[in-house]
């Protein structure tokens, strides 16, 4: 009997990405639906009743919500094929750490990003930035988070990536110059197959976010 | 033999987190007591990042941040009771629970203590409640799956009786501070009868501060 893995999300989430990325990397076929969040499938508001949120991994008819609770489901499901998390607890706890760390962070000041202006954001440039920084230290010399293997850290954490160009233009900055290393990092990222197939072209995301400023008026 | 250490509050719900799975595993260790306002040299050394407890010590090895303390606590002390489930299934839904009760609960009792007024009050305890009726739905899912219905982990406390049950201390202070009703036999009947085997089991009694303890810290350190 073959799966039937469906993931619910919609192109620019960059949580809907880790997943992507994660059943891609375990060489899991999915179908892919698009939601159109103004207007939520049935199937999405039965799968996530509690948050109605995307993205909805359904693998066999049953659902797995949060992102990340879905990588782990992922890799604990389909273990047998290029583990995402090492098998020392140390370095599990690690992963688990800096993967929770860029869920507490990253969106939110990238968010702030580009709906503010002026002084805020000012002070969301400086965040974003100031936690990048944070994430080169964990980063060290290493060329993934994980060490010499491309792992959860970096699946939980390259989406953002895809929004860099959006971020820059709206504010009007370059996060190469400020972080280079971790620029360096995504950039061996998007050498994978799984990664570039699932993060969509930066300058589309662009004119998503150009959406969403009219929408909430900047 | 490896040190086992941690740095805590013993008001800290998260903390308790981590002391009722070391108690599960029978795992003896060393609690270093932080004086609640004035950070600790290890602290800050341990935990650069964020700065706060528990701040678990293994091997000079530190691990922060409660549910993530939990997992390796439960994924290395593989001969006590397992606290997450084997099915990657299971597991999901106990994360996604424990996930949840991360997202809502200390919030929601922030915002109750800091509330202002009748309205205020009101709108941080139907917060609460909200949870706690999806969480009593979850729970009586469990039990009609799981062994015999003690708890969310079924025969033994598990994640999401640790996640959820750290927070009744607080709970019953609030009630009193406040004068309000947060776990409700009317609303949440399967969840007061759990509450209190949470709260007698072996595991968990010595851990969880009374309510007297908690009130007076709360209006030493919080209400101010």
């Amino acid at each position: 009997m073959s799966d039937e893995v469906i993931l619910l999300s919609t192109w620019p989430s960059m949580f809907g990405m880790r997943v992507q990325i994660a059943l891609a990397e375990k060489g899991v076929e999915f179908e892919f639906r698009e939601e159109d969040l103004t207007n939520k499938s049935q199937l999405l508001l039965e799968m996530n009743p509690i948050h109605k949120k995307i993205p909805v991994l359904i693998h066999n008819g049953k659902p797995v919500c949060e992102s990340l609770v879905a990588v782990q489901y992922v890799e604990e499901f389909w273990k047998d094929k290029s583990p995402l998390l090492p098998s020392d607890p140390y370095q599990r706890a690690q992963a688990r750490f800096w993967a929770d760390y860029v869920d507490k962070k990253i969106y939110d000041a990238g968010r702030r990003i580009w709906a503010t202006k002026g002084e805020d954001q000012e002070v969301a440039k400086k965040d974003f930035t100031d936690c990048l920084k944070v994430l080169e230290g964990a980063l060290g010399d290493k060329p993934y988070f994980g060490g010499e293997e491309f792992g959860y850290v970096d699946v939980a954490l390259v989406p953002f990536y895809s929004w860099f160009y959006a971020y820059e233009t709206c504010g009007n900055f370059s996060i190469q110059a400020e972080c280079p290393k971790f620029i360096a990092w995504a950039k061996r990222c998007m050498e994978r197959e799984s990664v570039a197939k699932s993060l969509p072209d930066p300058h589309k995301v662009y004119g998503f976010v150009l959406e969403l400023k009219k929408r909430v008026g900047i | 033999m490896a040190s086992v250490k941690l740095i805590g509050v013993s008001a800290s719900p998260f903390v308790n987190r981590v002391q009722i799975a070391l108690n599960l595993k029978s795992i003896n260790y060393e609690f270093l007591q932080e004086t609640f306002g004035a950070k600790s040299e290890l602290l800050l050394k341990s935990n650069p990042v964020h700065k706060k407890v528990p701040v678990f010590i293994h091997d000079d090895k530190p691990i922060c941040e409660s549910l993530i303390i939990v997992q390796y606590i439960d994924e290395l002390w593989t001969s006590g009771p397992s606290i997450l489930p084997s099915d990657p299934y299971d597991r999901a839904i106990a994360r996604f629970w424990g996930a949840y009760i991360d997202d809502k609960c200390f919030p929601s009792l922030v915002e109750l203590r800091k509330a202002k007024g009748e309205e205020e009050r009101l709108a941080a305890v139907d917060k609460l409640a909200a949870m706690l009726v999806l969480l009593e739905e979850y729970f009586i899912n469990c039990s009609s799956t799981t062994g015999n219905g003690n708890f969310f982990g079924g025969d033994s406390i598990g994640y999401v009786d640790i996640a959820l049950g750290c927070f009744l201390g607080w709970f019953k202070a609030s009630e009193k501070l406040f004068d309000v009703k947060v776990l409700d036999i009317a609303k949440t009947p399967r969840l007061v009868e759990w509450a209190e085997r949470f709260c007698s089991d072996d595991a968990v009694k010595n851990v969880i501060p009374e309510t007297e303890k908690l009130m007076e810290f709360a209006k030493r350190n919080l209400m101010k």
